[in-house]
């Protein structure tokens, strides 16, 4: 990432609308988190990397491609800190500035079955690339 | 009564059943669904980002045709109802989407939301009826144990989806009592099947869909159904426990007696 960490961090919260500092740490949206386990950064670690403008950590992180947008965490908030907005919007400024995109067209063939819905087609690219 | 209509690019594919069983039934309880010209797909998911346009311009357009028509508007894809009544949820109350996106679309009379967006099952309970339903059923599907798969997209965010209580919903479970058969209630029904995560990350999703499957089974259901073609066939990868996955419209259609109609309806 070229700009600073803190334009960074302005610019997620810009882009998801979030205020972060709204969260009171209780950590309910990583206990709802359907993809708890597989994430580096859990949604309520990731609500402080904001917070604390530690972004280098974030759009590395594994996170941003785990998250399903099932608003599980939207949903449950007590504080409607919304942290799956910030997570997509920390996947926004990954694959609009890098171009750093998580699913290429060449790999589709072989990830193709005779029942897939195009349905999946379309919300994995809308998900995964710019 | 006709209502304007958005099928999405599933229910044109791999998801047939799911629009023509739709279509029959509508037939047997008096309603038509007009689909909208040239509608283009909503792109599966929600862009979430505040500065995001051009992306939710397809579901403006579905909805500014519908508002030219007078109709509402019913979708049936559970993704495909996701997006677009977020987006009107958008260009109702933000100020700034519905600005940009109206620039973009050049309207004579720019869009603001005006459209009325119904999911199918919405239809039936709030249009319909649920005890007008249960009137037209001639084949009731009496001792059949059917769990509700709601997914998330259907109910969350409960603020903006308003389709029933996002922790608690009964509407699916209505609508099983309406057709005769009898509704298995299960703590997974309302928990995420993976959706997109199964394009790349099979183990990940089936996972998910196994303790969906297995607390469902657990509870006694012996089948369940969806509005959803990505839950299906998500749910259809599990391994855990096989309990048969079946659209909503495909158990109407059947209870209505109009099963074998479909072909007919079907373009």
């Amino acid at each position: 990432m070229n700009k600073p960490a803190k334009k960074q961090a302005e610019l997620i919260r810009e882009i998801s609308g979030v205020n972060p500092l709204k969260c009171m740490k209780c950590g309910k949206c990583s206990a709802t988190c359907p993809s708890y386990d597989e994430m580096d950064i859990k949604p309520h670690q990731f609500v402080s990397y904001v917070q604390n403008e530690n972004i280098e950590a974030l759009v590395q992180s594994k996170t941003l491609w785990k998250c399903l947008s099932c608003f599980a965490c939207v949903e449950r908030c007590p504080r409607d800190v919304r942290p799956g907005k910030l997570i997509d919007a920390a996947r926004q400024i990954v694959v609009r500035e890098r171009g750093a995109d998580y699913l290429s067209p060449d790999e589709i063939p072989e990830l193709l079955d005779p029942e897939l819905p195009q349905q999946l087609l379309v919300s994995a690219f809308r998900r995964y690339r710019r | 009564m006709k209502y304007s209509y958005y099928p999405g690019c599933t229910l044109r594919t791999k998801a047939k059943d799911l629009d023509a069983y739709a279509k029959a039934s509508a037939r047997a309880l008096g309603f038509e669904l007009e689909e909208i010209e040239n509608w283009q797909c909503c792109g599966g998911v929600y862009p979430l980002g505040s500065d995001e346009i051009a992306t939710k311009l397809s579901s403006v357009r579905a909805l500014n045709e519908a508002k030219e028509k007078g109709q509402e508007l019913v979708t049936l894809c559970s993704a495909c109802h996701h997006v677009i009544k977020r987006v009107n949820d958008d260009m109702k109350h933000v100020e700034d989407i519905r600005t940009r996106a109206n620039n973009y679309m050049q309207l004579e009379t720019p869009y603001a939301g005006e459209t009325t967006v119904l999911h199918y099952l919405e239809v039936l309970r709030d249009r319909i009826g649920f005890d007008v339903l249960k009137e037209k059923v001639v084949n009731p599907l009496t001792g059949r144990k059917i769990g509700a798969y709601y997914g998330c997209l259907l109910l969350r965010p409960g603020s903006v989806m308003a389709f029933d209580n996002p922790e608690n919903p009964t509407i699916i479970e209505d609508f099983i009592r309406a057709i005769g058969a009898e509704p298995v209630v299960y703590p997974y029904r309302n928990e995420c099947c993976g959706g997109y995560i199964s394009l790349k990350e099979k183990e990940l999703s089936k996972n998910m869909c196994d303790t969906i499957m297995e607390s469902a089974e657990g509870f006694g259901a012996e089948m369940l159904i969806t509005a959803c073609p990505l839950c299906l066939y998500n749910l259809n990868k599990s391994t855990a426990k096989k309990l048969p996955v079946y659209y909503f419209t495909e158990l109407l259609a059947e209870a209505l007696g109009v099963k074998d109609a479909k072909e007919e309806v079907a373009k």
